[in-house]
């Protein structure tokens, strides 16, 4: 095991959808997949952006790209139009996410394996 | 098998200026789209064309069309597809066809595409059972009724792809979704139909769309292992070239900067996406968890899969409305404690407002480069050498955000020392427009189009 920062095993992007934000998060591997999908869970997210006070996270699932979309609902203290916040579109919440530190087998921090 | 290439110039009204021209230059397309509506444009556009009945639609792109004209003429064949047109298509097409005559090109055949705008019939909507929900909220629309400032339905494809038809070398559309100013020359082209024909390959189309909409977010932008030798300073914008099967390629000029590959493409495909297997667009609800992404050659992906999860009979409607005032000022305040200096400046501008008569419905302090970006979530490490505070207000009364604006100033000689950067004088108080999404039944809502 090695704790390391989310982005050892994945990539990703965030933006917006109104007052919601979306963070997708893409594994480099298929074992970093299949890590995800049991760790990085919609709790685990959630838990993780407690502070921004949204309404619920949902995840969703596109394996055909390695990747869970984490849809966080009213999380954007009103949106492009009304947010007080810099980041009114959510747009570095991916780049948040991708410095948690997690604990993770050290067979999964193999290089990227393909661009 | 016959190919189309379909290249997008401009991710947003703000975009790249010589991005378009350069696109059209190297990269052999037969269509140039320009994207420029964000979610709240329509909303300025609204206003401005309140103000002026010629104006309400996106500048910028009659004077890209101007430096365009050298491009149109060695390349007489490219078509344009654009959403520039915004709030008044009609004037935009105006200027642009002058635009065309002065460049001696007076032939190209301009069209517009319009019936989005629903803010003239929105009480006949009302009055015939529209209720205008919120979607997310699903409250009626009566309730903020009379702030309503735009209203526009996302058109799709067919108008689009009926304009081509006509003959048209520009076309020129209102709020039509975005994905839909690649799907229009794609079906177009192949003669896909729309309704329950062809639908897996219209949401190929739509995730072609999707990709290239935002310009060099498909080619190297935002990626997250973007570096030095990414060269973005000379990034190439995005070209989709789709077969008659749906298939298609994501690439970019030769020679640019930028990159297209597995991660540039997977992390554009869930760009602003709720669930993957259903992007609702107006020609199609597509699934984005049977595309298949494959590295073709250097900056060159393969695309395939794609499908359709259905159409739906409505389009979605945006609405803005106005919703007071707000303002957001900045100072640079330098270590040591410039985080805690930052936070207690903040308290104290809002204080001495407040000292004089003005508390606000929303106010927010940040302290930016000591983690507030992601507030609470991000921890700032150490004691920063500075960070920028940025104090920010929303509140109904506009005199009461104007007389905010004055109070950044006398921090620069009242405040915490290592207090600076007031160089940019007060910030300016702009409306605020919310934003209220709804739906409408297709049926009630009449796309036109039109050769100007």
């Amino acid at each position: 095991m090695a704790n390391v920062p989310l982005s050892q095993i994945a990539h990703g992007r965030s933006g917006d959808k109104g007052n919601h934000a979306n963070v997708a998060i893409i594994a480099y591997t298929d074992e970093g997949y299949l890590w995800l999908r049991e760790h990085l869970t919609a709790e685990v997210v959630a838990a993780y952006f407690l502070p921004l006070a949204a309404a619920c996270v949902v995840r969703f699932e596109a394996p055909n790209v390695r990747a869970f979309n984490f849809m966080l609902y009213d999380a954007l203290a009103g949106g492009a139009s009304r947010s007080l916040r810099t980041d009114t579109q959510g747009k570095t919440l991916a780049l948040a996410l991708l410095r948690m530190v997690v604990g993770v087998p050290t067979k999964l921090l193999s290089e990227r394996n393909h661009v | 098998m016959k190919r189309v290439r379909i290249g997008n110039g401009c991710g947003f009204w703000g975009d790249n200026l010589d991005a378009p021209v350069r696109l059209a230059e190297t990269g052999q397309l037969d269509y140039l789209t320009l994207e420029y509506l964000a979610e709240l444009t329509m909303s300025i556009l609204a206003v401005q064309k309140a103000k002026d009945a010629k104006a309400g639609f996106a500048t910028d792109f009659i004077d890209v069309l101007t430096r365009l004209a050298p491009t149109l003429k060695a390349q007489p064949r490219l078509k344009i597809v654009t959403n520039a047109g915004g709030m008044n298509p009609r004037a935009c097409a105006i200027q642009a066809k002058q635009v065309l005559a002065a460049a001696g090109l007076a032939e190209k055949r301009v069209a517009v595409v319009s019936g989005d705008d629903l803010l003239p019939r929105l009480d006949e909507l009302l009055a015939n059972g529209n209720p205008f929900n919120h979607l997310d909220t699903g409250a009626p629309l009566t309730a903020i009724r009379d702030k309503v400032v735009s209203a526009n339905a996302y058109l799709g494809a067919k108008p689009i792809a009926e304009a081509l038809k006509l003959g048209a070398d520009i076309v020129i559309t209102g709020r039509v979704a975005d994905a839909s100013l690649t799907v229009g020359p794609a079906a177009h082209e192949f003669g896909w139909g729309f309704g329950t024909t062809d639908l897996d390959r219209i949401a190929a189309g739509t995730v072609a769309g999707h990709l290239i909409e935002c310009g060099a977010q498909a080619t190297g932008g935002l990626w997250i292992n973007a570096d030095d030798s990414t060269h973005l300073e000379n990034v190439g914008y995005p070209i989709a070239e789709m077969s008659e099967d749906g298939t298609f390629t994501i690439s970019k000029p030769a020679g640019t900067g930028g990159a297209v590959n597995l991660e540039t493409v997977a992390e554009q495909l869930l760009y602003e996406v709720a669930d993957p297997a259903r992007y609702f667009t107006p020609d199609v609800t597509a699934d984005f968890t049977t595309v298949k992404l494959s590295q073709q050659s250097a900056n060159v992906v393969s695309v395939t899969g794609g499908t359709a999860n259905g159409i739906t009979d409505t389009y979605k409607v945006s609405i803005a409305y106005r919703d007071g005032f707000m303002s957001a000022g900045t100072l640079v305040i330098a270590g040591p404690n410039a985080a805690q200096k930052a936070r207690r400046s903040g308290a104290i501008l809002l204080e001495k407002l407040e000292q004089a008569g003005f508390t606000y419905a929303h106010s927010y302090v940040e302290a930016l480069g000591a983690g507030d970006c992601v507030p609470g979530v991000v921890k700032g490490e150490g004691d920063p050498p500075e960070v920028v505070l940025r104090v920010a207000v929303r509140d109904p009364r506009k005199a009461a955000v104007e007389r905010f604006t004055k109070e950044f100033a006398p921090l620069v000689t009242s405040g915490f020392p290592g207090t600076t950067g007031y160089t940019v004088g007060r910030p300016p108080v702009r409306e605020v427009f919310a934003y209220w999404p709804a739906l409408i039944a297709k049926s009630a809502v009449t796309p036109v189009v039109e050769v100007v």
